[in-house]
């Protein structure tokens, strides 16, 4: 095995997180390795920043800086497969789609599908990325049922279990996820699978506006069809169109198809799912938000987005992603941030080009908690060195 | 093996006694040691212990005001809903304050589109659903004791249910928490939308059994009442074939909302008790629920009937109507306390394995309750491997209480060697803490602590739960470094 100091490099522009340039980048492979050389940061007072496969950097600010580049992609080993008791254990740096693509050999899936490419598993609980079936499957916090973590001194440790249901000790696994490793470095994981269902129905309706897909997604949400999603994909254009996908055997999706169509008004049934589905919205020159709300407020939260805003929104589930012209986004953020409060709404930056970046509030307000967070952080990262700045409130 | 611990009246406690009266009203605190002898133990009554006040909390004030007190005298405090916990978080502090939240009961009108209730802790579970149902929806954690147990008690314990198995827990259906924190600060976690920016501090809270605060409002998810429900009752000749028809319907794809296993002696109880008319001679039954769109509960119950046929069954019931459903649902849900009419005392025992070593599990339970002369009732949630073993015993039988302590330990122990935990749903309380050692590293135990310390410095909530060893805090990181007083004294070990 290769000493992890053999892997030790200059950092360079091709590193920058957010266009902090680390000065030095480590590429570790175990977890014994992970907490060796965050043990020596912590002794010589130095940043340490964790990334994976990179595909959601700009989901927070930069760092204040980083001395070392933690890269995780060295540990990328499936620990534990056990398809009978429907679990599985794999390192941070595995792939999401390679995960997906092992456990599926078995008749299974992790519930989670963002549409970053190259996502890993550590990226995914540390940004807390879902996709479309959030709405059937939850998010991290309701498929993670253990982790290890590396914390700032270099200590390992573990929180959760190998079982689905645990109530021992207090549950770490929440508090990493979305944390953005200012907490310290999740470097093993551990899931509840669920199994693939055998068929597929596609209900697509063409909305005259975006306004349009409220009711329908609460109508959809009351009845007693269990569709997997409902996505509402809007272009800048202004077209609309609500996708709902139904995931069960044969016999049920035929049916639960055919009852969407008479509740919905309309629509066209299909085997397939639209190349868009599950897409975040825009380009790359667009600001890209995320928005989560009181989910009957999906008409309300839509209707304060600018003109000429893209949209996928998570319908029946009170998360969209929108993609803001960014000329308007800098105006247009704290008007949007005032108008979805009443929704319990919150928008979040998750892209900005760099001319605007800076001029934007990346998190928004956080609420009363924020001092509680820091004192969380102040427990976990006395010394302010995991990930400084890149979270809430500047933690 | 009953412990008493009897009150500590002393000054400290008599002047916050004095200052809770003004705060709160003469009314609402008790001294008086008949009536606070009341709340010595919870639904784990081997273990007792007299608080010196109780405050029964009717407002969010009362509840900041009594906190805040305690925080400033440096009196332990310990908040307590229904009292149905069965590892013993509600026990009191001897020298604290037992404050009691099941005043606290209000419920906020549905809001059926965005299918959420606003309710506060003291709320009933069943009161829940009660509200939901008139909207075609439901609360779906359903522990066993959900006619009285209170909300605030299900979310401080993650509480499950049987039907966790498809819904999944407490954690997964409560979207925000009004939080008094130990020094009185309140803090809103979570609320009515997802994704709040931060820490994910409301599933951090959630299962904290106490130790992080007190929560004065919950709001909750609510799901859709689903199309349909069947259930059928299954009746074996052995326990390998049971557990074989769970790993099948697993193994096929299908997600039941539910599957509850009793062994023979726990069947036995239950007739005793309930004659709930469980199939005759049955070694292990099996009761199965499916619920989901019509056409896809049929085809699929078909299916479990025909695993079960594979497996060897001998007998499948199914259930034509809810008077049926709740039959054979009875047989499972009395069954602990159903446990009392074939035996003078048991413990109920919780823990968790990886399902697909159930055989080996149960055989090895049998084996080590055959080599004390005990005898060992099973009931669980056999879906997700969470095992409730109800351990036999006499209390006039000499040193036998003892023998089934230690047998209900080695079970736990077991369970850990197995793959799994020390508690599915029951928490770890006053009656798990020293097992936590077993399960987690000192180096895991410390991390869990960092959590307790932001939230609780001083450590007056729940103090004594959950963790194996009272530890102390420090001083807040960054703001004063140091020595702490207690450490330079000898008297305690800091973070």
């Amino acid at each position: 095995m290769t000493a992890v100091t053999d892997t030790r490099r200059a950092g360079g522009p091709d590193d920058a997180v957010g266009g902090v340039v680390p000065r030095e980048v480590v590429r570790p492979t175990t977890v014994d390795q992970v907490a060796e050389v965050v043990r020596a940061a912590a002794a010589d007072g130095r940043s340490v920043v964790p990334v994976g496969g990179r595909s959601k950097l700009t989901w927070a600010p930069p760092p204040e800086s980083c001395d070392l580049l933690l890269d995780l992609t060295g540990l990328d080993r499936v620990v534990e497969h056990v398809a009978g008791d429907l679990t599985v254990v794999a390192e941070a740096g595995v792939r999401l789609a390679d995960l997906q693509a092992q456990v599926g050999r078995a008749g299974q899936l992790l519930g989670l599908d963002p549409p970053e490419d190259g996502a890993t598993l550590g990226g995914v609980v540390s940004a807390n990325a879902s996709g479309p079936r959030r709405l059937r499957y939850g998010t991290t916090r309701d498929l993670l049922i253990g982790i290890t973590v590396v914390l700032a001194d270099g200590t390992v440790a573990h929180a959760g279990g190998k079982v689905v249901k645990n109530v021992a000790g207090y549950d770490l696994g929440k508090l990493f996820t979305g944390a953005h490793g200012t907490l310290g470095v999740v470097v093993s994981t551990t899931w509840r699978l669920h199994p693939v269902p055998p068929a597929r129905r596609v209900v697509t309706l063409q909305l005259p506006d975006t306004a349009a897909a409220g009711p329908l997604s609460v109508a959809l949400a009351r009845s007693t069809l269990t569709p997997s999603a409902v996505e509402l994909i809007a272009a800048a254009d202004g077209t609309a169109r609500l996708v709902v996908l139904f995931e069960s055997i044969a016999e049920s999706v035929a049916g639960q198809a055919r009852a969407a169509v008479a509740l919905l008004g309309g629509g066209e049934e299909s085997e397939d799912l639209p190349e868009d589905f599950g897409r975040r919205p825009g380009g790359a020159d667009d600001v890209l938000l995320r928005l989560a709300y009181a989910p009957a407020s999906l008409s309300a939260v839509l209707g304060a987005l600018p003109a000429g805003t893209a949209v996928a929104a998570h319908a029946a589930t009170g998360v969209s992603y929108a993609a803001v012209p960014a000329a308007e986004a800098a105006e247009a953020l704290p008007r949007l941030r005032a108008a979805i409060a009443p929704h319990d709404g919150t928008a979040v930056v998750l892209r900005a080009p760099d001319a605007v970046r800076e001029r934007l509030d990346h998190w928004g307000p956080v609420g009363d908690s924020l001092d509680l967070m820091r004192r969380v952080k102040e427990r976990f990262d006395p010394e302010r060195r995991m990930s400084p700045g890149r979270f809430v409130g500047g933690l | 093996m009953t412990a008493i611990a009897e009150p500590v009246l002393s000054d400290r406690t008599t002047a916050l006694a004095e200052r809770l009266r003004t705060a709160v009203g003469t009314e609402r605190v008790l001294t008086d040691r008949a009536q606070v002898r009341t709340y010595e133990c919870d639904g784990l009554a081997n273990f007792k212990v007299t608080p010196a006040i109780v405050v029964l909390a009717e407002s969010r004030q009362h509840v900041v005001d009594t906190v805040r007190l305690c925080s400033e005298a440096g009196v332990p405090f310990v908040a307590r809903g229904s009292g149905t916990g069965l590892s013993g978080g509600a026990l009191p502090s001897a020298d604290g304050v037992l404050l009691v939240l099941s005043r606290l009961r209000k419920l906020s009108p549905v809001d059926a589109d965005n299918r959420q209730v606003t309710v506060e802790p003291g709320v009933i579970n069943l009161w829940v659903t009660r509200d939901a149902a008139p909207h075609d929806l439901a609360y779906a954690p359903d522990p066993s004791s959900q006619l009285v147990c209170s909300i605030g008690g299900n979310v401080a314990e993650n509480a499950g249910g049987a039907h966790c198995l498809k819904y999944g827990f407490t954690v997964n259906h409560v979207l925000g928490a009004e939080v008094v924190l130990p020094d009185g600060e309140v803090v809103h976690l979570g609320g009515r939308a997802p994704e709040h920016p931060g820490y994910d501090l409301l599933g951090a809270f959630i299962g904290s059994e106490g130790t992080l605060g007190v929560a004065t409002e919950l709001t909750l998810r609510l799901i859709r009442v689903p199309e349909a429900v069947q259930t059928m009752l299954v009746g074996y000749s052995s326990v390998e074939d049971a557990a074989g028809t769970v790993s099948d319907i697993i193994a096929a794809g299908i997600l039941p909302a539910a599957v509850e296993m009793m062994d023979a002696l726990a069947i036995e109880a239950a007739e005793a008790a309930v004659s709930c008319g469980y199939p005759e001679g049955a070694v292990a039954v099996l009761v199965i629920e499916l619920d989901g769109p019509q056409v896809e509960v049929e085809a699929q119950f078909r299916q479990v009937e025909e695993i079960a046929r594979a497996r060897n069954a001998f007998e499948i019931r199914i259930a034509a109507d809810d008077a049926e459903r709740a039959l054979m649902w009875k047989g499972r849900k009395s069954a602990f306390a159903a446990v009392g009419r074939i035996s003078p005392s048991y413990f109920v025992q919780d823990g968790v394995i990886p399902r697909t070593k159930l055989p080996e599990v149960l055989a090895e339970i049998e084996r080590m309750a055959d080599e004390r002369g005990l005898r060992v009732a099973n009931v669980f949630h056999a879906g997700d491997g969470n095992l409730h073993p109800l351990v036999l015993f006499d209390d006039a039988v000499e040193g036998q209480a003892h023998e089934a302590e230690e047998l209900a330990g080695a079970i736990l122990e077991l369970c850990i060697t197995s793959g799994g935990s020390i508690t599915g749903e029951h928490g770890v309380g006053q009656e798990k803490r020293m097992k936590m050692g077993k399960q987690f590293t000192p180096e895991d135990l410390d991390t869990m602590q960092l959590l307790r310390c932001a939230f609780d410095p001083d450590g007056v909530a729940n103090p004594g739960k959950v963790f194996p060893t009272p530890r102390l805090c420090g001083e807040r990181p960054g703001v004063r470094k140091g020595e702490h007083p207690v450490q330079a004294a000898g008297l305690g070990e800091v973070f």
